[in-house]
C-alpha cells in the first residue's frame, strides 16, 4: 500500500507539469495584456507608462521564462502577485477559502444525507412508487441548469415568500448562527443538487447489486430481520463504490461553486474567479485553476486509496 | 450461459416452425426495442418538434425576434403575446423558439465535435494499445484534471466567443468521457476471436477498427453522444448566462436568463420560461439517450 502510494504520487509529477503548461499556455494566450483593463475603460495611456506597468508585472519577458519563473516559485509555495489588487495571489485565496469550504461543506453534507437513504430506499423497493419517484426527481434533477435552480429558488423563497435572504453570507450587524444558516440554505441546496441526484442513483445501483448476492440471502437464512441485514451486512459492501464517486466528486464542487457564488453573491473562490475574470487578473487566474487542478488530481489518488483501504478484495502492489 | 442457450433456444424454434425468418438489419432491431421504451418515445417526439419550430423560427414565429414594441413592454403571457414581452416589448415565445436556434445547434454541434475527438483518441489508444495508449491516455488524464468550466470560462471570454467560437470550446473540452469509454469497450472487443479472424485473412488496421471493432462499441458511443447534447446545451446556458457567451442581441436561452435576472420579481415569466425549454430540452434528450442506451445494446 505504502509503496502504491508513492508510486502514484510520482506519477502525480507529469501530470501538474502538464496542466501548469496547459494553464500557463492557455493564459497566455489571452490577447491584451493586463494593461487591457486600463485601455478598455478609456484611460489615456502613455505608451511608456504601459511599458514600465508591464515591466513591473514582469509580463515584458519570453514566454518560457515567465513560465519558468511561475513554476519556481509555486514550488515555493508563492503563486505570483495580483495584478488588480498588487498583492499575494495565495493571500487573497486563502482569504476567500474558508466561505468556500464552508459552502462546500454543508452542500457535501446535505447531498450526502439526503442522497443515500434516497438510493437505500430506492433499491430495497425497486419499482416501487417511492422508487419511480426518485428516478424521476434524479432525471430532473440532472437535467436542470445549476444556474436556473438557483434563480427559481431566489424567487420562491426570497421574492415571493420572503423567507430567506437572496444573497450574501450574513446579515450586516446580526451575525447570528441561526442568520448565517438561513444564508447557507439556497447555495448549499443549489450547489448540492446535481450530487443529490448523481449519489442516490449510485447507491441504488450498488445496492441492488448487493442485495443479489449469496451472503445476504444467508444472513437472512440465519434470521436475522430485514432491517439487520440491509442496514448492517448489505449498506457497508454498498457503500464502497459510492464512497469512491464521493471522494471524485469533493474536488468538481469547486467547479460549481462558480455559478453558485456568483447567482448567490457568495464572495468565496468561485467569485474571486469570475471577478479576476474581468479584470484579466492572469496569476490570480491561472492560481486559482492550479489549485482546483490540483484538487482534481489530489483527490483521484485519495479515492483510489480509500476504495482499496475499503474493499480488501482490492489490493495494491 | 443461460441467455446464450436461450437465444439458441428461440434460433432453433424459428428453424422448426419454419417461420419466415426474414433478416433483420440491426437498426430495425434498435428502433422496434425503442418504440417501446415509451418515455425516449415521447422525449423523441417532443425534440423532434422542439427541434423543427425552433429552426423553423424565421416562419413560423409570429413576430420578429429584434422587433422592438415600446407600446407592449413588460406584457405578462396573454393571448397576442403567448408567454409575454420584455422590457423592450420583444415577444418572448419567438425569442425562445430564435435562442433555441442557437442553443440547440450549439449542443449538436459540440456533441459532435467531443463524440468524434473522443472516438478518435479512444479508439487509437485501445487498438494499438503499449506506447500510444499510454501517451493518449496521460493526455486524456490531464484534459480531465484542469476543472473544465473555469476553463471554458477563461476561452470563452477571451475568444470574443460568438456562435462558432462557443461550439468549438465546448466540443475541446468534452471528449474525455467519449475517449475513455470507447477506449475500454475496444480493449473488451479487441479480445475476440472475429477480431483475429479478421486480421488471420489479411484485413489492415483501418479495416479491423472501423468494419469489426467500431461496430461493437457503437452503442456507447451514440449514448455518449446524446448525453453530450444535453450537457452542451447546459453548459452554453451557463457561459451565456455568466456573460462570457453569445452576446445579445441574439437570443440563445442562457443569455436571455442573464437578461432576466434583475428584473426576475416583477417580470418572473422572463426568468421561468426559458429556464424550462432548458430542462424540457436536456430531459428529452437525457431520456432518449436512455432509451438508446437499451436499445442499441446488443445483449439486452
Amino acid at each position: 500500500m505504502g509503496r502504491y502510494v508513492i508510486r502514484r504520487i510520482l506519477q502525480m509529477i507529469p501530470l501538474l507539469i502538464g496542466i501548469s503548461i496547459v494553464i500557463f499556455a492557455i493564459i497566455q494566450a489571452a490577447p491584451g495584456g493586463p494593461e487591457g483593463t486600463l485601455l478598455d475603460r478609456g484611460m489615456f495611456v502613455d505608451p511608456a507608462a504601459i511599458d514600465a506597468y508591464r515591466a513591473r508585472l514582469g509580463v515584458d519577458q519570453p514566454v518560457y521564462v515567465q513560465y519558468l519563473k511561475w513554476v519556481g516559485a509555486m514550488l515555493s509555495g508563492d503563486l505570483g502577485i495580483s495584478f488588480q489588487t498588487q498583492r499575494p495571489v495565495l493571500d487573497m485565496i486563502a482569504e476567500r477559502l474558508p466561505d468556500t469550504l464552508r459552502l462546500m461543506g454543508v452542500a457535501f453534507v446535505v447531498a450526502t444525507v439526503l442522497a443515500i437513504p434516497l438510493g437505500v430506499f430506492s433499491a430495497v423497493r425497486q419499482y416501487s412508487a417511492f422508487d419511480y419517484t426518485a428516478t424521476a426527481f434524479s432525471f430532473v434533477a440532472i437535467a436542470m441548469p445549476v444556474f436556473w435552480f438557483g434563480l427559481m429558488l431566489q424567487f420562491i423563497f426570497s421574492v415571493r415568500l420572503q423567507w430567506l435572504p437572496v444573497a450574501g453570507t450574513v446579515t450586516v450587524g446580526v451575525d447570528t448562527f441561526g442568520d448565517r444558516l438561513r444564508h447557507i440554505i439556497m447555495p448549499a441546496t443549489v450547489l448540492a443538487l446535481h450530487y443529490i441526484a448523481g449519489w442516490s442513483r449510485y447507491m441504488r445501483s450498488s445496492m441492488l447489486g448487493v442485495l443479489r448476492q449469496d451472503y445476504v440471502r444467508t444472513a437472512y437464512a440465519k434470521g436475522l430481520t430485514r432491517r439487520t441485514v440491509i442496514a448492517i451486512h448489505a449498506l457497508k459492501n454498498a457503500s464502497i463504490p459510492v464512497v469512491s464517486v464521493m471522494t471524485l466528486s469533493i474536488a468538481k464542487l469547486f467547479s460549481g461553486a462558480v455559478i453558485t457564488e456568483t447567482i448567490f453573491g457568495w464572495p468565496g473562490i468561485g467569485r474571486l474567479f469570475i471577478q479576476s475574470m474581468h479584470a484579466r487578473d492572469y496569476p490570480m487566474l491561472m492560481g486559482i485553476m492550479m489549485m482546483g487542478s490540483f484538487m482534481v488530481v489530489a483527490f483521484n489518488l485519495v479515492a483510489d486509496v480509500v476504495y482499496g483501504f475499503l474493499d480488501p478484495r482490492i489490493s495494491y502492489d | 450461459m443461460t441467455e446464450h442457450n436461450d437465444s439458441l433456444a428461440t434460433d432453433n424454434a424459428l428453424l422448426v416452425e419454419g417461420i419466415d425468418t426474414v433478416q433483420r438489419s440491426n437498426a430495425r432491431i434498435a428502433w422496434s426495442k425503442f418504440r417501446r421504451h415509451r418515455l425516449a418515445m415521447i422525449s423523441a417526439v417532443v425534440l423532434l418538434v422542439l427541434t423543427v419550430l425552433c429552426m423553423a423560427a424565421p416562419i413560423v414565429a409570429p413576430y420578429e425576434f429584434d422587433a422592438i414594441d415600446l407600446a407592449n413592454i413588460r406584457q405578462r403571457p396573454n393571448a397576442v403575446h403567448l408567454l409575454g414581452t420584455d422590457a423592450l416589448g420583444r415577444d418572448l415565445f419567438t425569442r425562445l423558439l430564435f435562442g433555441g436556434r442557437i442553443s440547440i445547434t450549439i449542443g449538436l454541434t459540440s456533441a459532435f465535435i467531443g463524440t468524434l475527438i473522443g472516438t478518435l483518441v479512444g479508439a487509437t489508444a485501445g487498438y494499438y494499445g503499449g506506447r500510444i495508449d499510454n501517451l493518449l491516455m496521460r493526455l486524456t488524464d490531464l484534459a480531465y484534471s484542469i476543472p473544465t468550466l473555469p476553463l471554458m470560462i477563461v476561452l470563452g471570454a477571451y475568444a470574443d466567443t460568438q456562435v462558432l467560437g462557443l461550439m468549438l470550446i465546448i466540443g475541446f473540452f468534452s471528449w474525455m468521457s467519449t475517449a475513455r469509454v470507447v477506449r475500454g469497450a475496444i480493449l473488451a472487443v479487441k479480445q475476440n476471436d472475429y477480431v483475429t479472424a479478421a486480421h488471420a485473412l489479411g484485413a489492415g488496421d483501418r479495416a479491423v477498427v472501423l468494419r469489426h471493432i467500431i461496430p461493437n462499441v457503437f452503442n456507447s458511443i451514440v449514448v455518449g453522444a446524446t448525453l453530450g447534447v444535453g450537457d452542451a446545451i447546459i453548459v452554453e446556458s451557463s457561459l451565456s448566462f455568466l456573460g462570457l457567451g453569445v452576446s445579445p442581441p441574439i437570443p440563445t436561452w442562457g443569455n436571455m436568463l442573464m437578461d432576466s435576472q434583475a428584473t426576475m420579481a416583477s417580470e418572473p415569466w422572463l426568468t421561468i420560461f426559458p429556464g424550462m425549454a432548458i430542462l424540457i430540452t436536456v430531459l428529452c434528450v437525457n431520456f432518449m439517450g436512455d432509451g438508446l442506451q437499451d436499445a442499441l445494446d446488443p445483449t439486452l
